[in-house]
């Protein structure tokens, strides 16, 4: 259950209340998010959408814990973040958050599996036990095959499913995705969206996604909309607003 | 070690831009292991100086001479022990290039002031029974492959005419750093062949004390009693004396460490651009690992390192190829008799090699670990 009112109860995952970013451009005042309320539950998949400039990369980063809000909490599975310092919020992020950027951001001198490994290094796994859950993730992502491969050695595609496998190996509670398809042809989209919906429909991942695409927007359960500031519940046709039935 | 491709990975990310870096500490540090061998080879005699004889020499400069009648005047003065003068002779053997020190010297007091030297005593008799007989030291003999017996001419710069003497002792030293270079013969000889020109003149006195503690007062003393004679002189000990002798070389060893500073300054800028750029070329990469989860710390130490790992192993192939240099020995045919890169020499150019890693990384990697990731992924 996707809730933008504030009127959630305690039981969601991620619970976002009276949520305030300003950003100080010289002189002006820029306020990106006013007063924002979110709740979303466990094995939720929710779209953002908004012009460009309305915040929803703002957004994303507040609830993956690089930036702190001008005002206002966010709370992940009973954990209030907004009030973490620096080292502390950069473990958590470790342990949470799985994030997928447009820009994929792989390391170019690491191979594939060196990337999906990155997150466990900072978990007390063994070197075999880090082989095998790097191999699970790129086998869940379709790479079993690239492993020793270079960053440059892969389509735009390939390389978004293997920074998607950064994203999911160490197990997070949830997935940040910024535009995961904006770098990338209509084919390599839709193979990466149906990457993710498998990961929420099989795997239960939590997934929250800004996107610019209609269509890949329509493969969430709930449509959000930034606009002043605030969320509010798209109205899609063939589709009840408030997102999943 | 779980980071090692980390930090691997990134040496080699640019590898001629690495190699170019590396290559700039080995050359420093090469550079600087010639220095020390060069600044080794000038100071040896101050390692090797007795703490218990003073030098006395005149006191306009060392090369005005004194009387001959100082010897007993010296020797009658309370605390001395015993005394010995000494010549310097100047003289060229074969080519001006082969030089090496030669002194016309007073036998067996000499022979007594210096008990590093030794001598098999059937040599030294045969030597002071030959009024052209000669010694050399054992790595001067070796150097001009001269064997006891040989004839060996001397043309004079100071002392006109072509100089004929019978080597008849060769002499070695107790310690590694003692001077084997060295050509000896008789005070006498020189005395009698220049009676003219250097008839009652010496060169300079050593002298021996009973107690080095003493030695500071006694050279006063000397100074004073010779003070307001046509012949004043100077007494310092034998390791000041070799300390100022030092400083005369000073020049040329100021501008040896002036050019070693400046290549080190240098190398401090292209090793410091070089990690600034390699930071910034990497700036995304950096913030992506701060987003996985790696700290701020983390990251800042890996910049570190990485500029460290490439100092180190610049600094090692340098030092290297400097001690291997060393282990040839003398390159100049005998103008650095003491040629020779001491173990300590190696540890202070390894701790400077990394210091200048740490110093050219450490800004860069306070950046990089300041760096905040949406400022940085913001960045396109
Ligand atoms: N560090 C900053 N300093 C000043 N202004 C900022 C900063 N970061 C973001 N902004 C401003 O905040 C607003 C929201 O930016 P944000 O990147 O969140 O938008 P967005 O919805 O993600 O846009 P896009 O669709 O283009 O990615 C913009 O007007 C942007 O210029
Ligand atoms: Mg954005």
């Amino acid at each position: 259950m996707v809730r933008v009112d504030g009127s959630g109860n305690g039981s969601s995952l991620v619970r976002v209340r009276g949520l305030d970013k300003k950003y100080q451009r010289g002189s002006e005042e820029i306020h990106v998010l006013q007063g924002l309320n979110l709740d979303v539950d466990r094995g939720d998949f929710v779209a953002f959408m908004g012009p460009s400039g309305s915040g929803k990369t703002t957004l994303l980063n507040l609830l993956g814990g690089l930036d702190l809000p001008t005002r206002g909490t966010i709370t992940v599975a009973g954990d209030e973040i907004t009030h973490l310092s620096g080292g502390k919020l950069t473990t958590w992020r470790a342990r949470h958050v799985g994030f997928i950027f447009q820009m994929y951001n792989l390391i170019p001198v690491l191979t594939a599996f060196q990337n999906v490994e990155l997150p466990l290094l900072l978990t007390r796994l063994s070197k075999s036990e880090r082989k095998q859950h790097v191999e699970t993730a790129l086998q869940v992502v379709g790479l079993g095959d690239r492993m020793h491969h270079y960053p440059r050695q892969l389509s735009g595609g390939q390389e978004q499913r293997v920074a998607i496998a950064r994203a999911i190996v160490a197990d997070p509670t949830f997935l940040l995705c910024d535009e995961p398809t904006g770098d990338l042809d209509r084919k390599s989209a839709d193979e990466i969206m149906d990457l993710i919906d498998r990961l929420v429909a099989e795997h239960g991942k939590t997934v929250l996604l800004v996107t610019h695409d209609p269509v890949a927007a329509a493969r969430a359960h709930t449509l959000l909309h930034l606009d002043k500031g605030v969320l509010v519940e798209a109205h899609r046709a063939g589709s009840t607003a408030g997102g999943r039935n | 070690m779980k980071y090692r491709h980390l930090i691997i990975a990134n040496l080699f990310r640019k590898k001629i831009r690495t190699t170019l870096t590396l290559g700039s500490f080995a050359v420093a540090l090469f550079l600087f292991g010639l220095l020390a061998i060069v600044r080794g080879a000038f100071s040896q005699g101050l390692e090797v100086a007795g703490s218990d004889r003073l030098v006395v020499v005149n006191k306009v400069s060392i090369i005005q001479p004194l009387p001959v009648a100082y010897q007993q005047r010296l020797e009658r003065i309370p605390g001395i022990k015993e005394v010995t003068h000494n010549n310097w002779f100047g003289g060229i053997y074969q080519d001006p290039k082969n030089f090496f020190a030669q002194f016309a010297i007073d036998d067996d007091t000499f022979h007594s002031m210096y008990p590093e030297f030794v001598i098999p005593g059937d040599q030294w008799q045969s030597y002071k029974q030959d009024r052209e007989g000669a010694v050399a030291g054992v790595k001067l003999a070796q150097r001009f492959g001269w064997k006891v017996g040989d004839r060996i001419p001397i043309k004079g710069t100071i002392f006109p005419g072509t100089w004929e003497f019978n080597l008849r002792a060769i002499y070695s030293g107790r310690r590694p750093a003692d001077d084997t270079n060295q050509f000896w013969f008789h005070y006498k000889y020189l005395e009698e062949r220049e009676n003219t020109y250097w008839h009652g003149l010496v060169g300079w006195y050593v002298v021996k004390v009973n107690n080095p503690d003493d030695a500071v007062k006694i050279a006063k003393t000397i100074d004073t009693t010779f003070a307001n004679s046509p012949w004043e002189t100077k007494t310092d000990t034998e390791k000041a004396f070799a300390a100022s002798f030092v400083k005369q070389m000073g020049n040329i060893s100021f501008l040896i460490m002036s050019i070693g500073a400046v290549v080190f300054f240098t190398l401090l800028l292209v090793a410091g651009n070089t990690m600034a750029i390699a930071v910034r070329e990497r700036i995304r990469e950096l913030a992506v690992l701060k987003a996985v989860g790696f700290s701020d710390n983390f990251v800042l130490l890996l910049v570190v390192f990485e500029s460290v790992v490439v100092a180190a192993i610049g600094g090692a192939v340098g030092l290297t190829l400097a001690k291997l240099l060393s282990l040839r020995g003398d390159p100049t045919g005998g103008l650095l008799p003491f040629f020779y890169l001491p173990p300590q020499a190696v540890a202070a150019g390894a701790v400077l090699a990394v210091a200048v890693g740490l110093a050219a990384g450490i800004w860069p990697a306070y950046s990089a670990g300041r760096l905040r990731v949406v400022d940085a992924l913001r960045r396109v």
